[in-house]
This record gives C-alpha cells, sequence and structure tokens, in this order.
C-alpha cells in the first residue's frame, strides 16, 4: 500500500537519510528500529511530508501508487489524517492544552469535511471509547492536564485513527510511558490494526518491543536501513554486524562477579516522606501527600540492590532521602551506623560515603566548568587533597577516560562520555555507597551496555555498594544481587534478584514483569 | 538582520553616544553654561555644527551633556535594579515556596503597581524635584524586573541534576547561588540590563521633560525638547535633534541586546553548528 | 473557576491595601507636617495650624489612615488645598479625558499589533517579517512624546488637519472630543503597538514549535489551519501578559502626553499640584492611579482563567 523507495533526505549539504527503501501492506506492522539521531524519525516525517523547514527530500513515497513527494501542499494536507495518521512520543506536549479533548478529535473529521460538527463529536466518541477512554470516566469536555501520560497517549491515538487511515505511523510512541502502561498501548495498537485492516509503522529503540508485535522489521543505522525482513528472520539470523551489537547489547549482562558482605552499610527503617497538596478550600488545611510509606530494607558492604517502580511510585522522594536532601517524617536512615539528616546538619564526614549518579547525562554538570573542576566538586566535603590533581585524573583513568580530558569542557563529550564522568565524579572522595538514579535509562543499548560494565567491574575492584533506581527490571536483572519493588509509596516485594524475576509473588511484581517487553531469539 | 550584525551595528551605536558622554567631561566645542544671546538659534554651520538654541547655546556641546545625565541616569538605575533585585530573586529561589519567597514575590508585586512615573512623581511631591528623583524613581522600577527575571532563571536551574549534586557534595544554598546559578543565568541578567538601560533613558526623557528630572541648568535632552516645543513652529531643528539622540541611543541598545541575546544563548548557538 | 476568581479578589484587596499604606507614609509621613509642607517656609503658625484642623492632621496617624482610607471608599477624596472643590470632583472631571485617552490608546495598539505581529509570525524570516521586525525596532526606541511633538509638527502644523492641543470637551459633542484625542492616542499607542507586535510575534513562534503543532498538522491542518486553531489561543497568555503591563505605561504615558498637547487631564492635575504643593490631589491621584494598574492586574488574571482551562482549576 505506501511503498518507500530510494527516499533520501538532506538538511542543506548534510545527508540524513540515504536511500531508505522499505513498503508496508495493510493490516501489517513494520518495525522501524535504530538507535538516536539513525534517521527513523526523519524517515517518518519524510513520508508525513512535515519534514523541517530546509530539509530537502529525494527519491519516491508511493501511497497507493501516487507519489507523496511530488504532491503540492495542499493535497498533502488531504492526505494527512485521512489516508495516513500519525502519533508522536510525547504525549504530554502532543495535546493542545487549551482545547478540550473532544474537539481535537472531532478537528480531525471536521478539518477534512467529513462529518458536521455534531457529528464528528459523535464519532469523536466512538473513537475514544474505542481506544479505552469510556465515557463515564472521560467525557468529550476533558482537558488534556487532567489526563495521564497513557490516557493521553490514547487520545492522540484517536485523532490519528478518527478517519480509519490507511497507514498509521507511531514515532516511539510508548518511550515516554511505564512498562505497563506501554504494554497496554501497544496492545491497543495491535487491535487496531486487525480490527481496521490499516498498516501501522512502529518506530522505536527498542528491539524488544518490535519483537513482540511486528511483522517485518528493518534496522536503520546513521541514515540508512542496514538490514530488513520478516521480524523472526531478522532477529534469528542477525547477518549484520550492527544487528547483532544491538541484539547483544538489548540482552548484555556483565561479566565481573563481586562478593557482597554481612555487615549493613545503609539501613533505612520505617522511612515516611509526607507532601503537602496544594490548597483544595481557601482556609482549610491542606491534605498531605504520602509519597514514601513506612518503607524499611538495608544494603550490605559490597552488595548492589536495585529498587524498581514506575514513575510516581516515590522512588525518586526516598533517593532524595538517602542522599540527605530532604526530611523524613518518620522513620530513619542510616548510613554506616550514623542517623542520615537533611540539610547542612549532616556530618560532612558521612556525607563523603556516599555519591550519586543522576539520569540526565545532559544536566548533570555545570556547562560553564571544566571536567577537572566538576569532578573534584566532593572534594568540598573532604577538603581538597595535595594530590587532588593526580585523583582527578585517577578517576577519570579508572571510568576509561584519558586524564587530559579534565581540561575540557562538557558538551565536548558524548551522553555516555558524560556518564561516565558522572561516575568520575562520584567516585573521587571514595565513596562506600553509589546511588544510581536512573543511571542509565538516557543511554541508547550499546552505550548502556558499556557502562553497565564499566559499573560491575568497578564494583568488583572497589567494593563499593550500588543502591540501583529503575523503571527497568533487565537493567536492573543484569548489575544487582536483590532488587526491591515499590508501588505508592511501598516496597511491595523483595528479594534475590534472580529469584523476584524468575517466580514473582505479589501481583504488581507479576504485572510489571508480564508487561516488560523481553527480547528472545525466535525459533 | 542577523545576530551578529545587530551586535556590531548596537555596539557602534551606542559606543558612539558612550564616547561622546565621555568627550564632554573633558573637552567640549562650547561652553553649555554660557548663554550667549547674539549667537541664539543660529543655524547649522560654521562654528555650531548643529546650530544653537534659543539661548544661544551650542547643540553639540547639549547633546553631548545630555548623553552624560542620560547615560549616568539610565546607569546608575540599573546598578541599583541589579544590586537588589539579582539578590532577592537568588534568595526567593533559592527558598523556592518559602515565607522569603512569598515575602519578595508579594513586594514586587506591590512595586509593579507603581509606575516609574507615579514613583517619581511621589518622590517629588514631597522632596521637590531633582535628578536623583529620577535616578530613585527608575531604579526603583527596576528591582522587581531583575528580581523576577532572576528568580525565574534560577528555578529553573535549581531543578538540574548538577544542582542536586552540588547539594551532595554538601554545598549550601548560598554558595550553589552564588557557584552555579549565578554565573548560569548572567547572560540572562546581560541582556536584561540592556533593556533596562535603554528603557531608563527612555524614562529619564520623559521625567526631565515634564520637569520631574535633572533640574537647570544641566542639559538634559528630556529638558531639551520641553524648552523646543514652543519653537517648534519656527525652529523644528531644536525639538528634533534631541529625539534623534533618544532614538539612536535607545535603538543602538536594543540591537545591541538583541544580538547579545543570541551570542549568549546556548541553545541557538549549538542549532548554529 | 470561582475558586480561583475569589482567590485573585482577596490578593486585589490586599495590594490595594499595602498600596494605600506606601502611598500614605510617603505623603503623610515623610514630609512630617505636611501642613507646614503645603504653605511654605514663611507661613504664620497661625494658618498652618489652621490648615492642619482642616486636613484633619490633629489626630493620631492610624486614626488618620483609617480616616482617609474610608473616605474614600464612601467617594469622599477630601478638599484641594489650591482648587477649594472636593478632590472627587476634580478628579472625577479629569478622568473623563485621561481615562478615554488611554482606552483609545490600547484599542489602537492591540488593533494594530496583534495583525501585524500574526503576519510576521506567519511569514517569518520573509521580507514582510523583516520589515515588520525593523519597523517595531525603531517604534520601541521613540518616545511618545517626542512622537507626539513630530505629530503636532505634520499633522497639526503643516497640514493643518488636527489642532495642535486643548480639548473642547465632551460637551462639544463626541466627534470633536474623539478628533481633539486622535493625535494623542496615536503618539501613545504606536511605540507600544511595536512592542505588542513584537511580544505577538515571538509568542507565535514559539507556539508554533510546540509538539500540538505537529500533531495538528498531522490531522491535516495547512499551517494557517494550525495557527487559526491552535497556536493564536495559546499565544495570547503571554500577549495578555504584555497587554497588562502596558495598561500602566499607557497610564503613566498619557500623564506626559497630556502635557504635550494640553489636555486637561489627570497628568495636567498632578504636574499642578506639585508645583502648588497641593498635598491631598497628589495623594488621592496617585491612589487612584495605583487602583487602576491593581484592576488591570486583576482583570488580566481572569482574562488567564478564561484562555487556559489549566488555571480554572486552582
Amino acid at each position: 500500500m505506501i511503498a518507500v523507495e530510494g527516499l533520501s533526505v538532506a538538511i542543506g549539504a548534510a545527508p540524513v537519510l540515504r536511500g531508505v527503501s522499505f513498503g508496508v501492506e495493510r493490516g501489517q506492522i513494520v518495525g522501524l528500529v535504530g538507535e538516536s539521531g539513525s534517521g527513523k524519525s526523519m524517515t517518518a516525517l519524510a513520508v508525513m511530508g512535515l519534514l523541517p523547514p530546509g530539509a530537502k527530500a529525494s527519491g519516491r513515497v508511493a501511497l497507493d501508487g501516487t507519489d507523496l513527494l511530488a504532491l503540492p501542499e495542499a493535497a498533502l494536507c488531504d492526505v494527512r489524517g485521512r489516508q495516513i495518521g500519525m502519533i508522536f512520543q510525547e504525549p504530554m506536549t502532543a495535546l493542545n492544552p487549551v482545547q478540550n479533548i473532544g474537539d481535537q478529535v472531532a478537528e480531525t473529521l471536521v478539518i477534512h469535511r467529513a462529518a458536521s460538527r455534531s457529528e464528528a463529536l459523535r464519532e469523536a466518541r466512538r473513537r475514544l471509547d474505542r481506544v479505552g477512554l469510556p465515557e463515564g470516566r472521560f467525557p468529550l469536555t476533558r482537558y488534556p492536564h487532567e489526563l495521564s501520560g497513557g490516557q493521553r497517549q490514547r487520545v492522540c491515538i484517536a485523532m490519528a485513527i478518527a478517519l480509519r487511515p490507511q497507514l498509521l505511523i507511531a514515532d516511539e510512541p510508548t518511550t515516554a510511558l511505564d512498562v505497563t502502561t506501554q504494554a497496554r498501548i501497544l496492545d491497543l495498537l495491535k487491535g487496531l490494526v486487525e480490527e481496521e485492516r490499516m498498516g501501522l509503522l512502529l518506530i522505536t529503540h527498542d528491539l524488544a518491543v518490535v519483537a513482540g508485535m511486528a511483522d517485518r522489521l528493518a534496522v536503520m543505522r546513521a541514515g540508512e536501513i542496514v538490514e530488513q525482513g520478516p521480524v523472526a528472520d531478522v532477529l534469528r539470523e542477525r547477518r549484520h554486524p550492527y544487528t547483532r551489537a544491538l541484539f547483544e547489547a538489548s540482552a548484555h549482562h556483565p561479566g565481573a562477579e563481586a562478593r557482597p558482605g554481612d555487615t549493613p552499610l545503609l539501613q533505612v527503617q520505617g522511612a515516611v516522606r509526607d507532601y503537602p497538596l496544594p490548597r483544595t478550600r481557601l482556609f482549610s488545611r491542606p491534605l498531605p501527600f504520602r509519597a514514601v510509606d513506612g518503607v524499611s530494607f538495608e544494603v550490605r558492604r559490597g552488595e548492589s540492590v536495585g529498587l524498581v517502580g514506575e514513575s510516581g511510585c516515590g522512588k525518586s522522594t526516598l533517593t532524595r532521602a538517602i542522599l540527605g536532601l530532604e526530611p523524613l517524617q518518620a522513620g530513619e536512615i542510616r548510613l554506616d551506623g550514623q542517623a542520615v539528616q537533611a540539610g547542612q546538619r549532616m556530618p560532612e564526614g558521612l556525607r563523603r560515603k556516599m555519591n550519586v549518579v543522576f539520569q540526565d547525562p545532559y544536566g548533570s554538570f555545570n556547562p560553564r566548568h571544566r571536567v577537572g573542576r566538576l569532578i573534584a566538586e566532593p572534594f568540598h566535603l573532604t577538603g581538597r587533597p595535595a594530590d587532588a590533581d593526580a585523583r582527578v585524573a585517577e578517576a577519570l583513568d579508572s571510568v576509561g577516560l584519558s586524564p587530559e580530558d579534565r581540561h575540557k569542557f562538557i558538551h565536548e563529550f558524548s551522553g555516555g562520555q558524560r556518564q561516565r564522568i558522572a561516575i568520575a565524579r562520584a567516585l573521587i572522595i571514595r565513596p562506600e555507597l553509589i546511588v544510581l538514579d536512573e543511571a542509565v535509562s538516557a543511554l541508547d543499548v550499546r552505550v548502556r551496555a558499556q557502562i553497565l560494565d564499566l559499573l560491575a567491574d568497578l564494583r568488583a575492584r572497589l567494593g563499593l555498594s550500588y543502591l540501583f533506581i529503575s523503571h527497568d527490571l533487565h537493567v536492573v536483572r543484569a548489575i544487582t544481587d536483590r532488587v526491591l519493588v515499590m508501588q505508592a509509596g511501598r516496597i511491595v516485594e523483595h528479594g534475590p534478584t534472580e529469584k523476584v524475576l524468575r517466580a514473582p509473588e505479589h501481583p504488581y511484581t507479576k504485572d510489571l514483569l508480564a508487561a516488560a517487553p523481553e527480547l528472545e531469539v525466535p525459533t | 538582520m542577523s545576530g551578529r550584525a545587530q551586535l556590531i551595528v548596537g555596539g557602534v551605536l551606542s559606543g558612539l553616544f558612550l564616547l561622546a558622554a565621555a568627550v564632554s567631561l573633558v573637552w567640549m566645542p562650547h561652553d553649555v553654561a554660557a548663554l550667549n544671546i547674539a549667537d541664539r538659534l543660529r543655524p547649522p554651520g560654521g562654528p555650531y555644527p548643529l546650530g544653537t538654541d534659543q539661548f544661544g547655546r551650542d547643540m553639540l556641546s547639549m547633546l553631548m551633556v545630555g548623553a552624560r545625565s542620560s547615560i549616568a541616569v539610565a546607569l546608575v538605575a540599573v546598578g541599583i535594579g541589579m544590586g537588589m533585585g539579582v539578590p532577592l530573586g537568588l534568595l526567593a529561589a533559592a527558598n523556592r515556596g518559602g515565607w522569603l519567597d512569598e515575602v519578595v514575590m508579594r513586594g514586587n508585586d506591590l512595586i509593579f503597581a507603581f509606575p516609574a512615573l507615579v514613583i517619581a512623581i511621589l518622590i517629588t511631591a514631597v522632596l521637590g524635584p531633582s535628578a536623583v528623583n529620577a535616578i530613585l524613581a527608575i531604579g526603583i522600577f527596576n528591582i522587581p524586573v531583575f528580581a523576577r527575571v532572576t528568580r525565574g532563571g534560577a528555578l529553573s536551574l535549581w531543578t538540574l541534576d548538577y544542582v542536586l549534586a552540588a547539594r551532595v557534595a554538601g554545598k549550601g544554598r548560598a554558595r550553589i547561588s552564588v557557584e552555579h546559578i549565578l554565573p548560569n543565568i548572567a547572560n540572562l541578567l546581560i541582556v536584561q540590563g540592556t533593556i533596562q538601560f535603554s528603557l531608563g533613558i527612555l524614562a529619564e526623557a520623559g521625567l526631565s521633560y515634564v520637569g520631574l528630572g535633572a533640574q537647570p541648568p544641566t542639559p538634559s535632552w528630556g529638558r531639551m525638547l520641553a524648552e523646543a516645543q514652543t519653537m517648534i513652529y519656527t525652529h523644528p531643528l531644536l525639538a528634533v535633534l534631541p529625539g534623534l539622540a533618544i532614538v539612536l541611543m535607545v535603538l543602538g541598545l536594543n540591537l545591541m541586546g538583541d544580538g547579545l541575546r543570541d551570542a549568549l544563548d546556548p541553545r541557538l548557538r549549538r542549532a548554529a553548528r | 473557576m470561582l475558586r480561583y476568581a475569589l482567590s485573585r479578589l482577596v490578593s486585589l484587596a490586599l495590594s490595594l491595601l499595602a498600596a494605600s499604606v506606601v502611598i500614605f507614609a510617603v505623603i503623610e509621613v515623610i514630609p512630617g507636617d505636611p501642613a507646614a509642607y503645603m504653605l511654605g517656609l514663611n507661613a504664620a503658625p497661625e494658618t498652618v495650624a489652621a490648615l492642619r484642623e482642616e486636613l484633619g492632621l490633629t489626630g493620631s496617624l492610624w486614626a488618620r489612615y483609617l480616616d482617609w482610607v474610608s473616605g474614600m471608599l464612601t467617594g469622599d477624596f477630601g478638599l484641594s488645598y489650591t482648587y477649594r472643590v472636593p478632590v472627587a470632583d476634580l478628579v472625577v472631571q479629569r478622568l473623563g479625558v485621561s481615562l478615554p485617552l488611554a482606552g483609545y490608546a490600547l484599542a489602537l495598539s492591540t488593533a494594530i499589533a496583534l495583525p501585524v505581529g500574526l503576519w510576521a509570525a506567519a511569514r517569518r524570516g520573509g521580507p514582510v517579517d523583516l520589515a515588520v521586525m525593523g519597523a517595531t525596532q525603531l517604534g520601541i526606541a521613540v518616545p511618545n512624546f517626542w512622537f507626539a511633538m513630530l505629530l503636532v509638527l505634520v499633522f497639526a502644523v503643516k497640514l493643518g488637519w488636527f489642532s495642535a492641543g486643548g480639548f473642547p470637551g465632551w460637551e462639544g459633542g463626541f466627534l470633536a472630543g474623539i478628533k481633539a484625542l486622535t493625535l494623542p492616542a496615536v503618539a501613545l499607542a504606536l511605540p507600544q503597538a511595536a512592542i505588542l507586535a513584537r511580544v505577538m510575534r515571538s509568542a507565535l513562534i514559539e507556539t508554533l514549535g510546540q509538539d500540538y503543532i505537529r500533531s495538528a498538522r498531522a490531522k491535516g491542518l495547512t499551517q494557517g489551519q494550525a495557527i487559526r486553531r491552535h497556536a493564536l489561543r495559546n499565544a495570547l497568555i503571554p500577549v495578555l501578559t504584555i497587554l497588562g503591563l502596558q495598561f500602566s505605561f499607557l497610564l503613566a504615558g498619557a500623564i506626559i502626553i497630556e502635557n504635550v498637547f494640553f489636555l486637561p487631564g489627570l497628568g495636567r492635575l498632578i504636574f499642578q499640584a506639585i508645583t502648588q504643593r497641593d498635598l491631598i490631589v497628589v495623594e488621592s491621584v496617585v491612589m487612584l492611579l495605583v487602583f487602576a494598574v491593581i484592576v488591570v492586574t486583576f482583570v488580566v488574571d481572569l482574562a488567564y482563567a478564561a484562555v487556559d482551562p489549566r488555571l480554572r482549576r486552582r
């Protein structure tokens, strides 16, 4: 139905896509997989005719024989929404915040003159029902800010399929969502493909997502499709080295082994953290929101413990309390036997026993300081030692960077390198516990595998303890001895990682595991 | 116009006026204090490149001294605004949601309800007119502007991970504000500073025009306009020249502000690469 | 929505209260004895005492403040010392000029700026956009009172289309009044329109880069439809903020412009009052100006809520 032939896109003189060819048939799901910057989103925008200004496309994008690249803008507007629909990665910002969802879904019909406004609203109601937003809880008059991320993505889907297009393009539709939500959205898409006989071009960075639902798979790198075919063949044969590398990185398990000790290092005892909610009435006391609700666990010396939960479960709040950044309302946290307290009251000698690596490799560093100064910041706790420069060089060396890198600024490094620098900063004062807050979540799979290797190696060499916070069960499997599963402020299950993942007991853990897409070699 | 061209044109324009003001401190074509009725209302040319006013004073010299008072008033007013507003904004952001934040923000709102002219009227009503009034009025008006810009910029930085990392390294709010927040909002403040500088020049002209700013015999652009108003039918040049001076100076500063914004904005720089 | 409006109303009342305290403190406390100040250095002690009696300066500060505020609430602004008439009458009469002038200018500036900003944003980077950006850059740099003088020079002196100043009063007919206010309103409006057009343009351009515009385009909307149906309303939020701020600039600007055109408005009143040290008039007019700014802020806050559903819940 749609055939892309030799599609090339250049922005100015720089080629972004080179000779991309693939096709999607009705009722078929085609997965387009690649790392960030591989050109997969650009491919989708080229098909839609929505390339950014300055980008030039050549080649052929034939929809039932008509070349879309040759169509004038007015005719393209007629194709978009009617014959091809599209949904995007960020559901939080993809909807107009000042228009209600009914009008936004109905607009697709109104704009194509497919229905009068009242008919369009009735159809919008049916489409919203179909995507799992029933009238009772989700009247047409709801505004986007009243919905969760998953619900907003459903509205986007309703918007895109309102006119029953032949082709739906979904660009990373579930990347911003939690795993359980992701599973439901993917189910919905799959059902729609079968029911409406439409084609689905599913763009993702996650091989496991496509492996579970696509019919065909195309692997993209640096603007080119390096390999494509029926999904089972591609995954089984992995002819191209890049496909092989991606596949291996996705299921990576670091080799280095460490022996955890028996003495407790971090002890959390009945921790409670409340936040005041905004006032609902002018003169009544606002009710608190309990983000962390009586959490207890411990991390032993040399042990790596995973803390897993979906967004809003309280894991970030708990992390901040452990780091002594926020106070607890009840319970206590002890590090090496001493109480952790928020703010300046915490003794520096205690603070220096732990450090942290954050998720965002871009926001983690003051862009105005050189790497040497960035890494040396924790010396604030110990006083700058005489051999500070040597220690900075040593830290850089231990994370696989050159000591000369200390003279550079942070913008000169890639995301993976920045995470190495963040680890170097955490290591510099030789802490005993490192808190890794979604430390590999923002990285591409191959870079992630390298960082996981580095972490495992450092732990084995330096006898570090990790508290590894993540939303991703598979990452946790690769690097932790024990795992804690958190839901709505409570720890609902804990135990040795392998055991919890193999035989989960709590229904929530089971849900999480069932929802997480797993990459298995088809037989 | 590209950001670079704006920066250059704006820099040259405002640089010229700064230079004229600086030169006027040591040398002027003619003495502006001496009245010379014999040479009154001369057209441009000869010893008076821009002509003379109704008191026989050299227009070029008057404009040079006018630049001096305009720049002095606007600069000190920006200094007051930054000196008070930036620390208040940093303090408010560091204590987000606390009572200090609340007090600073409510105080801001209150000052915002008093336009600079109204402040000047209040001061003049009880203390009498003077150039200091103009400085105070514009300076007070600048405080909430800088406080707000600082707080807004600082709040977005406080959520960043590198600030968290600094807190994990045991650094206090004050130290983080100075070491991590201030340098990263400096661009914002420089751009806002040029905007407030140009607004200050406009405001000073307005205040001295209605007699709430510099007092005679000190020449200022606004007063020159006020004095020229009755002569506008016969000698329009007297009203055109000081006005043009204001327009060019303000235009230069605004262009420079826009150019600086482009040059300093890391987002734009990244896009350009 | 009601809760939001109520909370804004409370903040309006608090702002007014705080502003009245500030004004009272500046006018009646800083000078020491306002009566002595108003009469000058050479006044006889008996005259000062009499004026103090007349102004009600005999009570405690607290009582005087309450007197002043309760007087204002009932429409009694005191007696002008120089004019010997109730300040309220003076102010109402002058408001008849100043308020229409500010409103006229605001309407003009909005009517010019919003379409121009929209036009420039829709043709971003093109010749129209460049021309608009250049013109507005210049417009921002022009002091409105100087622009007013140029307008007089061209349209009153050279062309003779308008009179150079003065106001016939509304008794002379609506059109005559509007005509007399036209040059002053244009002088006020154009520099403000330049600012507003730039804000409109950049707000629209910012909005056009948002994800929901891409969603709308993916639904099949043309760029124009996306602007009209989605971008405009979202861009209105920053525009409203500037519009509210502009009101206070227009008000202050009107005071100065009235001087250029010899209009009998609040501006003339307040400058005369300053020279004559008529503190009662200064106090009342300043309070009125600040009141206007605070009320406009309140109205803008309500307008936000009308535009943005996210605010209504609060």
